[in-house]
Protein backbone atom coordinates (compact mmCIF):
# COMPACT_ATOMS: atom_id res chain seq x y z
CA UNK A 1 0.00 0.00 0.00
CA UNK A 2 1.31 3.49 -0.82
CA UNK A 3 1.67 5.77 2.17
CA UNK A 4 -1.26 8.06 2.79
CA UNK A 5 -0.59 11.52 1.43
CA UNK A 6 -0.09 14.09 4.17
CA UNK A 7 -3.17 16.32 4.36
CA UNK A 8 -1.21 19.38 5.52
CA UNK A 9 -0.34 21.88 4.07
CA UNK A 10 -3.39 22.04 1.86
CA UNK A 11 -2.95 24.71 -0.73
CA UNK A 12 -4.64 24.22 -4.14
CA UNK A 13 -1.50 22.62 -5.65
CA UNK A 14 -1.22 20.18 -2.79
CA UNK A 15 -4.88 19.29 -3.10
CA UNK A 16 -4.35 18.56 -6.79
CA UNK A 17 -1.38 16.40 -5.92
CA UNK A 18 -3.42 14.51 -3.35
CA UNK A 19 -6.22 14.01 -5.85
CA UNK A 20 -3.74 12.76 -8.42
CA UNK A 21 -2.34 10.20 -5.99
CA UNK A 22 -5.86 9.14 -5.05
CA UNK A 23 -6.76 8.75 -8.73
CA UNK A 24 -3.71 6.63 -9.33
CA UNK A 25 -4.55 4.39 -6.41
CA UNK A 26 -8.19 4.13 -7.43
CA UNK A 27 -7.35 3.21 -10.99
CA UNK A 28 -4.72 0.67 -10.20
CA UNK A 29 -6.08 -2.83 -10.36
CA UNK A 30 -5.49 -4.47 -7.02
CA UNK A 31 -3.93 -7.50 -8.70
CA UNK A 32 -2.16 -6.44 -11.91
CA UNK A 33 -2.23 -9.25 -14.43
CA UNK A 34 1.23 -10.68 -15.12
CA UNK A 35 2.69 -9.17 -18.30
CA UNK A 36 3.53 -12.12 -20.55
CA UNK A 37 6.08 -9.95 -22.43
CA UNK A 38 8.00 -8.99 -19.31
CA UNK A 39 11.13 -11.12 -19.25
CA UNK A 40 11.36 -10.83 -15.45
CA UNK A 41 7.76 -11.82 -14.95
CA UNK A 42 5.65 -10.46 -12.15
CA UNK A 43 5.56 -11.23 -8.46
CA UNK A 44 2.08 -12.60 -9.07
CA UNK A 45 3.33 -15.23 -11.50
CA UNK A 46 2.72 -18.67 -10.18
CA UNK A 47 0.02 -17.60 -7.75
CA UNK A 48 -2.49 -19.33 -9.96
CA UNK A 49 -1.64 -22.48 -11.82
CA UNK A 50 1.76 -24.06 -11.54
CA UNK A 51 2.23 -26.34 -8.57
CA UNK A 52 -0.97 -26.07 -6.58
CA UNK A 53 0.41 -27.84 -3.55
CA UNK A 54 2.06 -24.59 -2.39
CA UNK A 55 -1.29 -23.28 -1.30
CA UNK A 56 -3.43 -24.39 1.58
CA UNK A 57 -6.58 -22.88 0.14
CA UNK A 58 -8.04 -22.21 -3.24
CA UNK A 59 -6.87 -25.46 -4.73
CA UNK A 60 -9.51 -27.61 -3.17
CA UNK A 61 -11.27 -30.39 -4.94
CA UNK A 62 -13.20 -28.91 -7.81
CA UNK A 63 -16.09 -31.07 -6.72
CA UNK A 64 -16.22 -31.98 -3.04
CA UNK A 65 -18.41 -34.97 -3.92
CA UNK A 66 -16.05 -36.26 -6.64
CA UNK A 67 -16.46 -40.01 -6.86
CA UNK A 68 -19.38 -40.11 -4.43
CA UNK A 69 -22.62 -41.73 -5.55
CA UNK A 70 -24.97 -38.78 -6.05
CA UNK A 71 -27.79 -40.70 -7.71
CA UNK A 72 -31.10 -39.45 -6.37
CA UNK A 73 -32.88 -42.26 -4.51
CA UNK A 74 -36.20 -43.50 -5.89
CA UNK A 75 -39.37 -41.98 -4.55
CA UNK A 76 -38.03 -38.58 -3.53
CA UNK A 77 -38.59 -35.33 -5.36
CA UNK A 78 -35.23 -33.89 -6.45
CA UNK A 79 -36.32 -30.35 -5.55
CA UNK A 80 -37.35 -31.51 -2.07
CA UNK A 81 -34.04 -33.27 -1.57
CA UNK A 82 -32.16 -30.16 -2.71
CA UNK A 83 -34.15 -27.87 -0.41
CA UNK A 84 -33.74 -30.25 2.52
CA UNK A 85 -29.96 -30.27 1.98
CA UNK A 86 -30.04 -26.46 1.97
CA UNK A 87 -31.79 -26.48 5.36
CA UNK A 88 -29.13 -28.70 6.93
CA UNK A 89 -26.36 -26.85 5.12
CA UNK A 90 -27.55 -23.35 6.03
CA UNK A 91 -27.86 -24.25 9.72
CA UNK A 92 -24.22 -25.34 9.66
CA UNK A 93 -22.97 -22.48 7.47
CA UNK A 94 -24.51 -19.69 9.55
CA UNK A 95 -23.62 -21.35 12.86
CA UNK A 96 -20.05 -21.70 11.56
CA UNK A 97 -19.83 -18.07 10.46
CA UNK A 98 -21.14 -16.88 13.82
CA UNK A 99 -18.73 -19.07 15.79
CA UNK A 100 -15.80 -17.89 13.69
CA UNK A 101 -16.53 -14.34 14.88
CA UNK A 102 -14.92 -15.48 18.15
CA UNK A 103 -11.62 -16.23 16.44
CA UNK A 104 -8.98 -14.06 18.15
CA UNK A 105 -11.60 -12.74 20.60
CA UNK A 106 -12.46 -15.70 22.83
CA UNK A 107 -11.92 -15.53 26.62
CA UNK A 108 -8.73 -17.57 26.34
CA UNK A 109 -6.58 -19.22 23.70
CA UNK A 110 -7.96 -22.73 24.27
CA UNK A 111 -11.53 -21.59 23.73
CA UNK A 112 -10.51 -19.49 20.77
CA UNK A 113 -9.11 -22.67 19.21
CA UNK A 114 -12.07 -24.78 20.29
CA UNK A 115 -14.68 -22.43 18.82
CA UNK A 116 -12.66 -22.13 15.60
CA UNK A 117 -12.40 -25.93 15.37
CA UNK A 118 -16.14 -26.32 15.83
CA UNK A 119 -16.73 -23.65 13.20
CA UNK A 120 -14.43 -25.54 10.82
CA UNK A 121 -16.26 -28.83 11.35
CA UNK A 122 -19.58 -27.14 10.62
CA UNK A 123 -18.16 -25.42 7.57
CA UNK A 124 -17.06 -28.82 6.24
CA UNK A 125 -20.56 -30.19 6.78
CA UNK A 126 -22.06 -27.14 5.09
CA UNK A 127 -19.83 -27.52 2.06
CA UNK A 128 -20.76 -31.15 1.43
CA UNK A 129 -24.45 -30.44 1.99
CA UNK A 130 -24.45 -27.40 -0.31
CA UNK A 131 -22.70 -29.47 -2.98
CA UNK A 132 -25.34 -32.17 -2.46
CA UNK A 133 -28.12 -29.58 -2.79
CA UNK A 134 -26.63 -28.32 -6.05
CA UNK A 135 -26.24 -31.84 -7.45
CA UNK A 136 -29.80 -32.80 -6.47
CA UNK A 137 -31.45 -29.68 -7.90
CA UNK A 138 -29.20 -27.50 -10.09
CA UNK A 139 -32.00 -24.93 -10.40
CA UNK A 140 -31.31 -23.91 -6.77
CA UNK A 141 -27.88 -22.55 -7.74
CA UNK A 142 -27.85 -18.79 -8.44
CA UNK A 143 -26.76 -17.82 -11.96
CA UNK A 144 -23.33 -16.25 -12.24
CA UNK A 145 -21.61 -14.45 -15.12
CA UNK A 146 -20.52 -16.78 -17.88
CA UNK A 147 -17.04 -18.11 -17.24
CA UNK A 148 -17.20 -17.51 -13.49
CA UNK A 149 -14.99 -20.03 -11.68
CA UNK A 150 -17.30 -20.06 -8.63
CA UNK A 151 -18.29 -23.68 -7.88
CA UNK A 152 -21.97 -24.45 -7.18
CA UNK A 153 -21.56 -24.81 -3.41
CA UNK A 154 -19.88 -21.41 -3.23
CA UNK A 155 -22.57 -19.88 -5.44
CA UNK A 156 -25.15 -21.16 -2.96
CA UNK A 157 -23.22 -19.80 0.02
CA UNK A 158 -22.29 -16.41 -1.40
CA UNK A 159 -24.90 -15.47 -3.98
CA UNK A 160 -28.24 -16.23 -2.38
CA UNK A 161 -30.21 -13.50 -0.63
CA UNK A 162 -31.48 -13.72 2.94
CA UNK A 163 -34.95 -14.93 1.92
CA UNK A 164 -33.36 -17.89 0.14
CA UNK A 165 -31.58 -19.11 3.28
CA UNK A 166 -33.35 -21.99 5.02
CA UNK A 167 -31.59 -22.04 8.39
CA UNK A 168 -33.46 -21.90 11.69
CA UNK A 169 -33.31 -18.47 13.31
CA UNK A 170 -31.41 -19.79 16.35
CA UNK A 171 -28.11 -19.96 14.46
CA UNK A 172 -28.28 -16.42 13.07
CA UNK A 173 -28.76 -14.79 16.49
CA UNK A 174 -25.83 -12.56 17.46
CA UNK A 175 -23.15 -14.22 19.59
CA UNK A 176 -23.78 -11.96 22.57
CA UNK A 177 -21.44 -12.78 25.42
CA UNK A 178 -19.72 -16.14 25.91
CA UNK A 179 -22.75 -17.47 27.82
CA UNK A 180 -25.12 -16.71 24.95
CA UNK A 181 -22.76 -18.49 22.54
CA UNK A 182 -22.57 -21.53 24.83
CA UNK A 183 -26.36 -21.73 25.20
CA UNK A 184 -26.83 -21.41 21.43
CA UNK A 185 -24.22 -24.10 20.78
CA UNK A 186 -25.75 -26.43 23.37
CA UNK A 187 -29.26 -26.12 21.90
CA UNK A 188 -28.04 -26.35 18.30
CA UNK A 189 -25.60 -29.24 18.68
CA UNK A 190 -28.08 -31.24 20.81
CA UNK A 191 -30.75 -30.97 18.13
CA UNK A 192 -28.38 -31.56 15.21
CA UNK A 193 -26.77 -34.67 16.66
CA UNK A 194 -30.22 -36.15 17.32
CA UNK A 195 -31.29 -35.46 13.73
CA UNK A 196 -28.02 -36.91 12.38
CA UNK A 197 -28.45 -40.05 14.48
CA UNK A 198 -31.60 -40.73 12.44
CA UNK A 199 -30.14 -39.39 9.19
CA UNK A 200 -27.46 -42.11 9.07
CA UNK A 201 -30.25 -44.39 7.86
CA UNK A 202 -31.10 -42.09 4.94
CA UNK A 203 -31.48 -43.78 1.59
CA UNK A 204 -29.40 -40.93 0.18
CA UNK A 205 -25.76 -42.01 0.27
CA UNK A 206 -24.42 -38.48 0.71
CA UNK A 207 -26.75 -37.53 3.57
CA UNK A 208 -26.06 -40.84 5.26
CA UNK A 209 -22.28 -40.36 4.99
CA UNK A 210 -22.38 -36.72 6.13
CA UNK A 211 -24.50 -37.72 9.12
CA UNK A 212 -22.26 -40.64 10.14
CA UNK A 213 -19.23 -38.39 10.10
CA UNK A 214 -21.07 -35.41 11.60
CA UNK A 215 -22.15 -37.38 14.67
CA UNK A 216 -18.53 -37.92 15.65
CA UNK A 217 -17.84 -34.19 15.36
CA UNK A 218 -21.06 -33.03 17.02
CA UNK A 219 -20.38 -35.28 20.02
CA UNK A 220 -17.40 -33.07 20.84
CA UNK A 221 -19.35 -29.88 20.14
CA UNK A 222 -22.21 -30.83 22.45
CA UNK A 223 -19.89 -32.00 25.22
CA UNK A 224 -17.95 -28.74 24.96
CA UNK A 225 -21.11 -26.64 25.22
CA UNK A 226 -22.57 -28.81 27.99
CA UNK A 227 -19.39 -28.62 30.09
CA UNK A 228 -19.19 -24.86 29.75
CA UNK A 229 -22.88 -24.53 30.59
CA UNK A 230 -22.29 -26.50 33.79
CA UNK A 231 -19.13 -24.53 34.58
CA UNK A 232 -20.79 -21.16 34.10
CA UNK A 233 -23.95 -22.16 35.97
CA UNK A 234 -21.95 -23.43 38.96
CA UNK A 235 -19.18 -20.88 38.74
CA UNK A 236 -19.37 -17.38 40.15
CA UNK A 237 -22.45 -15.27 40.79
CA UNK A 238 -21.59 -13.31 37.69
CA UNK A 239 -21.22 -16.36 35.43
CA UNK A 240 -24.51 -17.72 36.83
CA UNK A 241 -26.25 -14.40 36.18
CA UNK A 242 -24.99 -14.49 32.61
CA UNK A 243 -26.00 -18.09 31.87
CA UNK A 244 -29.49 -17.39 33.30
CA UNK A 245 -29.83 -14.29 31.15
CA UNK A 246 -28.55 -16.16 28.08
CA UNK A 247 -31.06 -18.94 28.56
CA UNK A 248 -33.93 -16.46 28.81
CA UNK A 249 -32.76 -14.79 25.63
CA UNK A 250 -32.02 -17.89 23.51
CA UNK A 251 -34.63 -20.41 24.67
CA UNK A 252 -37.52 -18.96 22.61
CA UNK A 253 -35.55 -19.88 19.47
CA UNK A 254 -35.01 -23.53 20.25
CA UNK A 255 -38.51 -24.88 19.52
CA UNK A 256 -38.25 -23.87 15.85
CA UNK A 257 -35.64 -26.59 15.39
CA UNK A 258 -38.35 -29.20 15.93
CA UNK A 259 -41.15 -27.59 13.92
CA UNK A 260 -41.69 -29.84 10.90
CA UNK A 261 -41.52 -28.01 7.57
CA UNK A 262 -43.54 -29.55 4.74
CA UNK A 263 -40.31 -30.38 2.87
CA UNK A 264 -38.93 -32.15 5.96
CA UNK A 265 -42.16 -34.10 6.25
CA UNK A 266 -41.96 -35.23 2.62
CA UNK A 267 -38.28 -36.25 2.66
CA UNK A 268 -38.86 -38.07 5.96
CA UNK A 269 -41.79 -39.90 4.38
CA UNK A 270 -39.52 -40.88 1.48
CA UNK A 271 -36.91 -42.32 3.87
CA UNK A 272 -34.33 -39.73 2.87
CA UNK A 273 -34.63 -37.07 5.58
CA UNK A 274 -35.65 -36.74 9.21
CA UNK A 275 -38.81 -35.16 10.63
CA UNK A 276 -37.23 -33.05 13.42
CA UNK A 277 -40.36 -33.34 15.57
CA UNK A 278 -39.51 -37.00 16.09
CA UNK A 279 -36.28 -36.17 17.95
CA UNK A 280 -37.72 -33.40 20.12
CA UNK A 281 -38.31 -35.63 23.16
CA UNK A 282 -34.84 -37.19 23.01
CA UNK A 283 -33.25 -33.75 22.91
CA UNK A 284 -35.40 -32.56 25.82
CA UNK A 285 -34.09 -35.46 27.90
CA UNK A 286 -30.47 -34.51 27.18
CA UNK A 287 -31.10 -30.85 27.99
CA UNK A 288 -32.96 -31.73 31.19
CA UNK A 289 -29.85 -33.66 32.23
CA UNK A 290 -27.68 -30.57 31.70
CA UNK A 291 -30.13 -28.28 33.50
CA UNK A 292 -30.47 -30.65 36.47
CA UNK A 293 -26.71 -31.07 36.93
CA UNK A 294 -26.27 -27.34 36.58
CA UNK A 295 -29.01 -26.52 39.07
CA UNK A 296 -30.82 -24.45 36.47
CA UNK A 297 -34.61 -24.36 36.14
CA UNK A 298 -36.04 -25.71 32.92
CA UNK A 299 -36.77 -22.55 30.89
CA UNK A 300 -40.40 -21.77 30.18
CA UNK A 301 -40.23 -18.88 27.70
CA UNK A 302 -42.70 -19.16 24.82
CA UNK A 303 -41.26 -19.92 21.37
CA UNK A 304 -40.52 -16.95 19.14
CA UNK A 305 -43.54 -16.41 16.90
CA UNK A 306 -43.57 -17.17 13.21
CA UNK A 307 -44.07 -14.19 10.90
CA UNK A 308 -47.27 -14.72 8.88
CA UNK A 309 -46.83 -18.41 9.57
CA UNK A 310 -43.28 -18.39 8.25
CA UNK A 311 -40.03 -19.21 10.07
CA UNK A 312 -36.38 -19.67 9.13
CA UNK A 313 -37.03 -22.84 7.12
CA UNK A 314 -39.40 -20.76 4.93
CA UNK A 315 -36.81 -18.01 4.42
CA UNK A 316 -38.26 -15.69 7.06
CA UNK A 317 -35.42 -14.45 9.24
CA UNK A 318 -34.41 -11.87 11.78
CA UNK A 319 -32.41 -8.80 10.86
CA UNK A 320 -29.32 -10.56 12.22
CA UNK A 321 -29.17 -12.83 9.15
CA UNK A 322 -28.97 -9.93 6.71
CA UNK A 323 -26.05 -8.46 8.61
CA UNK A 324 -24.10 -11.69 8.88
CA UNK A 325 -24.70 -12.44 5.19
CA UNK A 326 -23.37 -8.97 4.36
CA UNK A 327 -20.09 -9.86 5.99
CA UNK A 328 -20.03 -13.44 4.68
CA UNK A 329 -20.78 -12.52 1.07
CA UNK A 330 -19.29 -9.08 0.39
CA UNK A 331 -15.94 -10.19 -1.01
CA UNK A 332 -17.30 -13.00 -3.19
CA UNK A 333 -20.04 -10.72 -4.57
CA UNK A 334 -17.54 -7.98 -5.38
CA UNK A 335 -15.46 -10.48 -7.40
CA UNK A 336 -17.81 -12.98 -9.07
CA UNK A 337 -15.01 -13.84 -11.50
CA UNK A 338 -12.36 -14.07 -8.79
CA UNK A 339 -10.09 -17.03 -8.25
CA UNK A 340 -8.88 -17.71 -4.74
CA UNK B 1 -21.71 -34.31 -12.75
CA UNK B 2 -22.47 -37.83 -13.87
CA UNK B 3 -23.45 -40.22 -11.12
CA UNK B 4 -20.73 -42.70 -10.42
CA UNK B 5 -20.59 -45.75 -8.28
CA UNK B 6 -18.20 -45.65 -5.39
CA UNK B 7 -16.45 -48.85 -4.71
CA UNK B 8 -15.42 -47.95 -1.20
CA UNK B 9 -18.98 -47.05 -0.23
CA UNK B 10 -20.32 -50.39 -1.36
CA UNK B 11 -17.39 -52.46 -0.15
CA UNK B 12 -16.31 -50.65 2.99
CA UNK B 13 -14.56 -53.42 4.81
CA UNK B 14 -12.10 -54.50 2.16
CA UNK B 15 -9.04 -52.37 1.76
CA UNK B 16 -6.84 -52.46 -1.29
CA UNK B 17 -8.92 -54.79 -3.37
CA UNK B 18 -7.35 -56.09 -6.52
CA UNK B 19 -9.62 -55.54 -9.48
CA UNK B 20 -11.08 -58.67 -10.90
CA UNK B 21 -9.46 -59.11 -14.28
CA UNK B 22 -11.10 -60.17 -17.50
CA UNK B 23 -8.14 -62.02 -18.90
CA UNK B 24 -5.00 -63.41 -17.30
CA UNK B 25 -2.63 -61.26 -19.38
CA UNK B 26 -4.25 -58.03 -18.23
CA UNK B 27 -4.28 -59.36 -14.69
CA UNK B 28 -0.52 -59.56 -14.44
CA UNK B 29 0.22 -56.14 -15.85
CA UNK B 30 -2.64 -54.47 -14.04
CA UNK B 31 -1.74 -56.13 -10.80
CA UNK B 32 1.84 -55.04 -11.18
CA UNK B 33 0.73 -51.54 -12.00
CA UNK B 34 -1.56 -51.49 -8.99
CA UNK B 35 1.14 -52.76 -6.67
CA UNK B 36 3.50 -50.12 -7.94
CA UNK B 37 0.87 -47.38 -7.51
CA UNK B 38 0.00 -48.66 -4.06
CA UNK B 39 3.65 -48.75 -2.99
CA UNK B 40 4.07 -45.16 -4.16
CA UNK B 41 0.84 -43.95 -2.56
CA UNK B 42 1.92 -45.52 0.70
CA UNK B 43 4.99 -43.25 0.83
CA UNK B 44 2.96 -40.03 0.83
CA UNK B 45 2.89 -38.33 4.22
CA UNK B 46 0.28 -36.28 6.03
CA UNK B 47 0.82 -32.54 5.43
CA UNK B 48 0.30 -31.64 9.08
CA UNK B 49 1.91 -34.68 10.71
CA UNK B 50 4.70 -35.53 8.26
CA UNK B 51 6.02 -38.33 10.47
CA UNK B 52 2.90 -40.27 9.45
CA UNK B 53 2.07 -41.60 6.01
CA UNK B 54 -1.50 -41.28 4.79
CA UNK B 55 -1.56 -45.06 4.91
CA UNK B 56 -0.50 -45.13 8.58
CA UNK B 57 -3.17 -42.56 9.33
CA UNK B 58 -5.88 -44.66 7.67
CA UNK B 59 -6.69 -41.82 5.29
CA UNK B 60 -5.54 -43.75 2.21
CA UNK B 61 -8.51 -46.02 1.49
CA UNK B 62 -7.87 -47.74 -1.78
CA UNK B 63 -5.76 -47.80 -4.92
CA UNK B 64 -7.51 -49.15 -7.96
CA UNK B 65 -6.45 -49.71 -11.53
CA UNK B 66 -9.06 -49.88 -14.26
CA UNK B 67 -8.94 -52.26 -17.19
CA UNK B 68 -7.48 -49.44 -19.24
CA UNK B 69 -4.75 -48.90 -16.66
CA UNK B 70 -6.13 -45.70 -15.10
CA UNK B 71 -5.07 -45.32 -11.45
CA UNK B 72 -7.65 -44.08 -8.94
CA UNK B 73 -6.65 -43.36 -5.36
CA UNK B 74 -9.35 -42.90 -2.71
CA UNK B 75 -8.75 -40.89 0.45
CA UNK B 76 -11.10 -40.02 3.30
CA UNK B 77 -11.07 -36.87 5.47
CA UNK B 78 -10.30 -37.25 9.16
CA UNK B 79 -12.80 -34.46 9.87
CA UNK B 80 -15.40 -33.08 7.44
CA UNK B 81 -13.81 -29.65 7.35
CA UNK B 82 -10.24 -30.93 7.03
CA UNK B 83 -8.42 -28.22 5.06
CA UNK B 84 -5.55 -30.54 4.17
CA UNK B 85 -7.49 -32.68 1.69
CA UNK B 86 -6.38 -30.72 -1.36
CA UNK B 87 -2.74 -30.85 -0.26
CA UNK B 88 -3.03 -34.61 0.21
CA UNK B 89 -4.53 -34.97 -3.24
CA UNK B 90 -1.81 -32.84 -4.81
CA UNK B 91 0.92 -34.76 -3.00
CA UNK B 92 -0.50 -38.09 -4.20
CA UNK B 93 -0.84 -36.87 -7.78
CA UNK B 94 2.70 -35.47 -7.70
CA UNK B 95 4.35 -38.58 -6.22
CA UNK B 96 2.60 -40.93 -8.62
CA UNK B 97 3.14 -38.50 -11.48
CA UNK B 98 6.89 -38.34 -10.87
CA UNK B 99 6.93 -42.12 -11.29
CA UNK B 100 5.07 -41.79 -14.58
CA UNK B 101 1.65 -42.79 -13.28
CA UNK B 102 -1.26 -40.46 -13.96
CA UNK B 103 -3.58 -40.81 -10.99
CA UNK B 104 -6.99 -39.48 -10.13
CA UNK B 105 -7.80 -38.90 -6.47
CA UNK B 106 -11.33 -39.15 -5.21
CA UNK B 107 -12.92 -38.62 -1.81
CA UNK B 108 -14.45 -41.56 -0.04
CA UNK B 109 -16.97 -40.30 2.54
CA UNK B 110 -18.21 -43.63 3.76
CA UNK B 111 -17.33 -45.30 6.03
CA UNK B 112 -16.34 -42.28 8.12
CA UNK B 113 -12.70 -42.16 9.22
CA UNK B 114 -11.95 -43.60 12.64
CA UNK B 115 -8.83 -43.05 14.73
CA UNK B 116 -8.87 -46.84 15.16
CA UNK B 117 -7.54 -46.99 11.59
CA UNK B 118 -4.19 -45.52 12.61
CA UNK B 119 -1.71 -48.37 12.25
CA UNK B 120 0.66 -49.61 14.96
CA UNK B 121 3.53 -48.10 13.01
CA UNK B 122 1.58 -44.83 12.89
CA UNK B 123 1.01 -44.90 16.63
CA UNK B 124 4.70 -45.49 17.23
CA UNK B 125 5.58 -42.61 14.89
CA UNK B 126 3.22 -40.32 16.82
CA UNK B 127 4.81 -41.30 20.14
CA UNK B 128 8.33 -40.88 18.71
CA UNK B 129 7.41 -37.32 17.84
CA UNK B 130 5.94 -36.32 21.17
CA UNK B 131 2.32 -36.87 20.25
CA UNK B 132 0.01 -39.08 22.28
CA UNK B 133 -1.74 -41.71 20.15
CA UNK B 134 -5.49 -42.25 20.39
CA UNK B 135 -6.95 -45.07 22.45
CA UNK B 136 -9.63 -47.37 21.10
CA UNK B 137 -12.86 -45.66 20.16
CA UNK B 138 -15.44 -46.77 22.72
CA UNK B 139 -18.12 -49.01 21.26
CA UNK B 140 -21.50 -47.35 21.16
CA UNK B 141 -25.00 -48.72 21.07
CA UNK B 142 -27.96 -46.40 21.09
CA UNK B 143 -27.78 -42.60 21.17
CA UNK B 144 -24.48 -40.81 21.79
CA UNK B 145 -24.25 -40.14 25.51
CA UNK B 146 -23.66 -36.62 26.71
CA UNK B 147 -20.47 -36.35 28.73
CA UNK B 148 -20.30 -33.38 31.08
CA UNK B 149 -17.08 -34.41 32.77
CA UNK B 150 -13.69 -34.29 31.07
CA UNK B 151 -13.11 -37.39 28.97
CA UNK B 152 -11.11 -39.92 30.95
CA UNK B 153 -8.26 -41.37 28.96
CA UNK B 154 -5.43 -43.60 30.11
CA UNK B 155 -2.59 -41.47 28.83
CA UNK B 156 1.10 -41.15 29.40
CA UNK B 157 3.15 -38.07 28.82
CA UNK B 158 4.96 -38.73 25.53
CA UNK B 159 8.05 -36.98 26.93
CA UNK B 160 8.59 -38.29 30.46
CA UNK B 161 6.16 -41.25 30.49
CA UNK B 162 4.28 -40.06 33.58
CA UNK B 163 0.57 -40.82 33.75
CA UNK B 164 -0.04 -37.67 35.77
CA UNK B 165 -1.56 -35.69 32.95
CA UNK B 166 -4.51 -33.34 32.68
CA UNK B 167 -6.72 -32.26 29.83
CA UNK B 168 -6.33 -28.62 28.84
CA UNK B 169 -8.81 -28.62 25.95
CA UNK B 170 -10.57 -31.13 23.73
CA UNK B 171 -9.72 -28.93 20.76
CA UNK B 172 -6.15 -28.45 19.58
CA UNK B 173 -4.18 -26.85 16.76
CA UNK B 174 -5.72 -29.25 14.27
CA UNK B 175 -9.21 -30.74 14.34
CA UNK B 176 -7.92 -34.19 15.25
CA UNK B 177 -6.00 -33.26 18.40
CA UNK B 178 -6.75 -32.44 22.05
CA UNK B 179 -4.42 -30.46 24.32
CA UNK B 180 -2.93 -31.99 27.45
CA UNK B 181 -0.42 -31.00 30.09
CA UNK B 182 1.88 -33.29 32.05
CA UNK B 183 1.81 -32.39 35.71
CA UNK B 184 5.13 -34.20 36.34
CA UNK B 185 7.43 -32.63 33.77
CA UNK B 186 5.04 -29.68 33.23
CA UNK B 187 5.31 -29.92 29.44
CA UNK B 188 2.20 -29.53 27.30
CA UNK B 189 1.51 -32.16 24.66
CA UNK B 190 -1.05 -33.06 22.04
CA UNK B 191 -3.26 -36.11 21.98
CA UNK B 192 -4.83 -37.45 18.80
CA UNK B 193 -8.51 -37.75 19.68
CA UNK B 194 -10.61 -40.86 19.49
CA UNK B 195 -13.23 -40.38 16.80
Amino acid sequence: MPESPQPDPTGPDELDAIQSVADDVAHQPSHPAPDPNDAHGSVYDGLLGGDPSHWAFGTDFEDPLAGVDTTIPDGVDAADLGTYCLMLADDALIASQRLSEWTSRAPDLEDDIALSNIALDLLGQARLLLARAAAADPSLVPALPEGSPVPPEDALAFFRSDREFRNVRLVELDNGDFAVTIVKLLLFSSARIAVFEQLVDSRDHVLSAVAAKGIKELTYHRDYAGRWFLTLARGTQESRRRIDAALVQVWPLQAEQFATHEVEARVAEAGVGVDPATVSDAVAVVLAQVFALSGVEQPTGAPMAAVQGRQGRDGMHTEALSRILGELQVVARAHPMGQW
Amino acid sequence: MPPTTTTSATRPSRRFDVNTPDEPGVFTSNQELRERALALARTVTDPEMPMLTLDDLGVLRSVEVSETGAVTVAITPTYTGCPAMATMRDDLVRVLGEAGLAATVRVSLSPAWSSDWITERGRQALADHGLSAPGRVPARSGPVALSLLPTRRELHCPRCGSDAVELTSEFGPTACKALYRCTSCLEPFEHVKEI
